[in-house]
C-alpha cells in the first residue's frame, strides 16, 4: 500500500502537470510540486511545448496595446472634473 | 513620469492638468476592463464616466493603502456589476480545453508552434490576435486574464477585486489562457 502510494506521488501524468502550470508560472508552487513538475517536463516534450506556448500567450497578452486616448475623450472627462469642482 | 500618488495629491488640490494626466493614463485600461465586464462598448463608456465621478467624490478618502490602480479598478468593477444591460456569458460550464486519455497522457498533444514566435514582428502580430480573441472568453475568465496578464496586477489583488478565492482566480486564469492558447494554435500551428 505504501509503495503504491509512493509511486502515485512520484508519477505525474500530463493532466496533472498541466494543472500545476499556472501556479508554476506564478512562482507559487510548493517545492514538492515544483520538483515533480520539473522532473515531468524534463521527460515530456508535449508538456514542455505546452508550457512554452502558455508563456508565449502570456507574453502576447502583456503586449496588448494601451491605446492612445483621443483628445476629445480626455476633454469630456476634464469637463466632468470642472463640473465637480464647481458643484 | 509622475507617480499616481503625486497626481492624486494635485487633483485634490484642484489641479485640472493632473486629472487629465490620470485620465490619459487610466481611461484606456478602464475602458478595456469595463468592456470585458459589461460586454458592450456603449455601456462600458458610461460605466467609466461613473467611475471617474466616483473617483472625484472619493479622492479625499483615498489613503493610498492599495495602489491607485487597484482602487480605481475596484470602483469600476463595482459600478460595472450594478450596471444595467449586463450580458452574462458564462460559457460552457466545464469546457475542457486540453484533451487527455484515460491514463492522463495527452490524447491530442499540442501541435508545435512555428519557431518564429521569438521574432519581434510575430510577437506584435500575436499581441493583436490575442486582443481580438479576448471577447471569445467567458466573462470571468476574460476579467481575470485582462487584470492579470494585460494590466499586470498580482493574483491576490485580482482575487480581491473580483470577490473570488485565490484558488478560483487561478482556475479562471488557467482556463482563459488555455483557451487563448488553443485559439492561437489555429494560426501558429499551421505554419510548418
Amino acid at each position: 500500500m505504501m509503495r503504491w502510494w509512493r509511486r502515485r506521488r512520484r508519477a505525474l501524468v500530463c493532466r496533472d502537470a498541466v494543472a500545476l502550470m499556472t501556479a508554476y508560472l506564478d512562482g507559487e508552487l510548493r517545492d514538492h510540486d515544483r520538483i515533480r513538475l520539473e522532473a515531468h517536463l524534463a521527460e515530456c516534450p508535449h508538456c514542455t511545448e505546452y508550457l512554452a506556448q502558455l508563456r508565449v500567450t502570456v507574453d502576447a497578452l502583456g503586449r496588448v496595446d494601451t491605446d492612445e486616448l483621443p483628445d476629445v475623450a480626455v476633454d469630456e472627462l476634464v469637463a466632468l472634473y470642472r463640473r465637480w469642482r464647481a458643484g | 513620469m509622475e507617480d499616481d500618488l503625486g497626481l492624486v495629491e494635485r487633483v485634490r488640490a484642484g489641479d485640472e492638468a493632473a486629472f487629465a494626466h490620470l485620465v490619459r493614463r487610466y481611461q484606456p485600461p478602464l475602458l478595456r476592463l469595463a468592456e470585458a465586464t459589461v460586454g458592450s462598448r456603449a455601456v462600458a463608456e458610461e460605466v467609466c464616466q461613473d467611475t471617474w465621478l466616483a473617483v472625484l467624490r472619493g479622492v479625499e478618502r483615498f489613503e493610498g493603502r492599495s495602489s491607485f490602480k487597484t482602487w480605481l479598478f475596484r470602483i469600476l468593477l463595482n459600478r460595472a456589476r450594478s450596471s444595467a444591460g449586463r450580458e452574462q456569458r458564462a460559457g460552457r460550464p466545464d469546457d475542457e480545453i486540453e484533451r487527455f486519455d484515460g491514463s492522463g497522457a495527452w490524447a491530442e498533444p499540442p501541435v508545435p508552434w512555428s519557431d518564429r514566435v521569438d521574432d519581434q514582428l510575430v510577437a506584435e502580430h500575436l499581441a493583436r490576435r490575442v486582443q481580438a480573441l479576448l471577447p471569445e472568453l467567458p466573462d470571468q475568465q476574460r476579467q481575470v486574464v485582462v487584470l492579470r496578464d494585460v494590466e499586470g496586477l498580482g493574483p491576490a489583488d485580482v482575487a480581491t477585486l473580483l470577490g473570488v478565492s485565490d484558488g478560483h482566480q487561478r482556475v479562471l486564469l488557467h482556463r482563459g489562457r488555455a483557451k487563448l492558447r488553443a485559439l492561437l494554435t489555429v494560426e501558429m500551428g499551421s505554419d510548418r
